[in-house]
């Protein structure tokens, strides 16, 4: 076809799209923009919600971000330098986000690699391991929390050792025994253990895709050129899932930046904000305490924190398609 | 077999077996526990098998306590099948066309739009709660409360129309039963009903479910679409009687994929669907898992019972499950 003629199709695909596009445009970039622009006023102290002892009525959520009518009502970078600043509670929040973080996707990929590793040498049940390694992906995690909660709820000295404690009890384990989420020194770390429950077997899917696509011919000419397992894993296998690694670590990065469900359901704000984390904060000071512009601010602080992440794999993984 | 593989292979065996222990823990407590009366719920024999059967702590999660005030989840329950069923079947049908038009309709700019609602996936929703929230509360008071107030009021369908002093039609109408007003009133998109609950997981499974169904179909060979133009068929025919039939597969990830997340999701529900009547499970559960006066045997059903559809998807179609978690990560 050389001359395009005028094509109502075309036309129709464009039409059909746009409501999506518009939906995409209105409640995802210009809802930011709306936060953003709530996170920089003076919007702290309004009508106290009806608290509910569990979670709040909404009810009288204000309608709209009050207009910065005078020079008070605006504060530029005011929310935000008070949080980073001086507020304890927010330190507290990042520095548990990192340690989540970084101990919640170091936790996944070496359990992930080293299961898929495993499950790729040939294992009679293979399905049944991998079964059981990913049914955690497909419930809440809220079912997650109230589980976890239990199996790791300490006990008091009067009921003595119960949950995880008293099985480490009963299998001459006791060392191992501590406070969990209910100890301030380790807090956020007990919640990592159930979250990488939860997703360790996901990673592990995603290495034992990987795997699956090298070629056996490749580790065999590694091995007749004398390379032993070890090295075929090191030089070999480990530098081809790199993509797979980046993949994961995107994917549980932004897991476990925005985590709220878990935290809600397992163990709440904890002790001195011990398992407290800034999406927990923003509930919080947003629906229970009105202070709209603080909790816009956290809001944005926690999508820069996302972008940082996602926005260079997302232009890289564009660029490579349109290479393809 | 050399002696030295034999040990690794029992190496290899025992870790895997290890890893399985530490992934069925929870569900041994979970069953265990939820299988106990309450006076057995004892912390200090928390690992031990239920002595008897009782599916007392199930029928308490189920229907609630009338002696302690505690609502059963058995009203959640449905909530949530009411919102998971509608907005994954919309949901599942918008990324489908969407993919479709992306794949195969490809219009200027479309390279840069595409990006811009994958974003969409990866973006905290604590980024649009509070305006999400503020708006659907003003659409809610300034007008569709007063559809959901007169759909509420809904008897009868009349079957006769009066236009000034003309009458035409039938002098009956059809009765309503009485449950049918309010059900529909609750699918009216808005704040504390679950059809806003079913816009807002609508629009926000927009990204997923377009990427899906756009890499699956950009790997049907263009000529098949070329082929359809040439007989005459157009837009709707191509996807009616050439995509769709091949996408199949497709449709059932995504099906299956959007029914988990809508199932399984907490922060929106919880701050949208206000009210006990809409409340869907998780936040039931949350609550229920909060309450000091529900015992750990009734918490550890009710999260049973949460976590059932899901895992019997997972289960029965486990397979298609696997691949929407792939397609998420490894893009096509």
């Amino acid at each position: 076809m050389t001359a395009r003629r005028f094509d109502w199709d075309r036309i129709l695909a464009v039409l059909l799209i746009s409501p999506s596009i518009l939906a995409i445009a209105i409640f995802v970039y210009a809802f930011i923009a709306w936060t953003g622009w709530a996170s920089v006023l003076k919007w702290n102290d309004l009508l106290p919600l009806q608290a509910l002892p569990q979670f709040p009525s909404l009810k009288v959520f204000p309608p709209k971000a009050p207009l910065a009518k005078s020079p008070g009502d605006w504060l530029p970078l005011d929310n935000y330098i008070r949080l980073i600043q001086s507020d304890q509670r927010f330190q507290k929040d990042l520095e548990n986000t990192v340690v989540f973080t970084v101990l919640f996707i170091g936790a996944c990929l070496v359990i992930g690699l080293l299961l898929a590793t495993l499950l790729d040498q040939k294992i009679r049940g293979e399905g049944l391991f991998r079964g059981i390694y990913l049914f955690p992906m497909s419930v809440s995690f809220i079912v997650t929390g109230v589980a976890w909660r239990w199996v790791l709820t300490p006990g008091t000295p009067q009921s003595g050792a119960v949950g995880i404690n008293l099985l480490f009890d009963k299998v001459g384990l006791g060392f191992l025994k501590n406070g969990w989420y209910t100890d301030p020194d380790i807090g956020i770390k007990a919640v990592v253990i159930a979250a990488a429950w939860q997703m360790a077997g996901y990673t592990m899917a995603l290495y034992l895709a990987g795997l699956r696509g090298i070629s056996e011919d490749l580790r065999e000419a590694a091995r007749v050129d004398g390379a032993n397992e070890w090295q075929v894993f090191r030089h070999i296998i480990l530098p081809l899932l790199q993509p797979v690694t980046l993949s994961a670590v995107i994917i549980l990065g932004h897991i476990s930046l925005k985590i709220f469900d878990l935290i809600s359901s397992m163990t709440g704000p904890g002790a001195g904000f011990s398992t407290d984390v800034p999406a927990y904060y923003l509930f919080d000071t947003v629906f229970r305490g009105n202070h709209f512009a603080r909790g816009a601010a956290i809001a944005i602080i926690l999508l820069l924190m996302v972008s940082v992440l996602v926005i260079p794999y997302l232009i890289y993984s564009s660029r490579t398609e349109v290479e393809q | 077999m050399t002696a030295s593989r034999r040990v690794s292979r029992i190496v290899i065996y025992a870790i895997l077996i290890v890893a399985a222990a530490f992934f069925l823990l929870p569900v041994y407590v979970l069953v265990v526990t939820s299988l106990k009366s309450y006076a057995e719920v004892n912390l200090a024999t928390m690992w031990n098998p239920p002595t008897g059967f009782s599916l007392d702590s199930f029928r308490e999660a189920w229907v609630g306590n009338a002696a302690k005030g505690t609502q059963g989840l058995a009203n959640n329950f449905w909530n949530s099948i009411k919102l998971a069923l509608p907005g994954t079947i919309i949901s599942t049908f918008l990324g489908s066309i969407n993919g479709y038009i992306l794949a195969k309709w490809k219009f200027r700019g479309a390279d840069v739009i595409f990006p811009l609602i994958l974003f969409g996936m990866f973006i905290p929703y604590q980024s649009v709660l509070i305006p999400l929230v503020s708006l659907l509360q003003v659409w809610t008071r300034e007008v569709a409360g007063d559809w959901i107030t007169a759909v509420r009021a809904w008897e009868a369908i009349p079957l006769a129309i009066t236009l000034g002093d003309f009458h035409i039609g039938l002098p009956w109408s059809i009765p309503l039963p009485a449950w049918l007003p309010p059900f529909i009133a609750n699918y009216i998109p808005a704040y504390g009903t679950t059809g806003g609950l079913v816009l807002v997981h609508v629009v926000y499974g927009i990204p997923i479910t377009t990427l899906i169904f756009r890499n699956y179909y950009v790997g049907v060979p263009n000529e098949l679409v070329e082929a359809g133009k040439i007989d005459g068929t157009g837009f709707f025919g191509i996807y009616r009687y050439i995509l769709m039939p091949l996408s199949i597969p497709a449709f059932v990830v995504v099906l299956i994929w959007q029914f988990t997340s809508i199932w399984n999701e907490f922060l929106f529900a919880v701050v949208i669907a206000n009210k006990a009547e809409v409340q869907p499970m998780t936040v039931a559960l949350n609550n229920l898992a909060g309450s000091f006066i529900v015992e750990w045997n009734v918490q550890m059903a009710g999260a049973l019972v949460a976590a059932l559809p899901t895992l019997l998807i997972y289960i029965i179609l486990g397979r298609y499950f696997m691949r929407g978690l792939l397609a998420g990560a490894l893009k096509g």
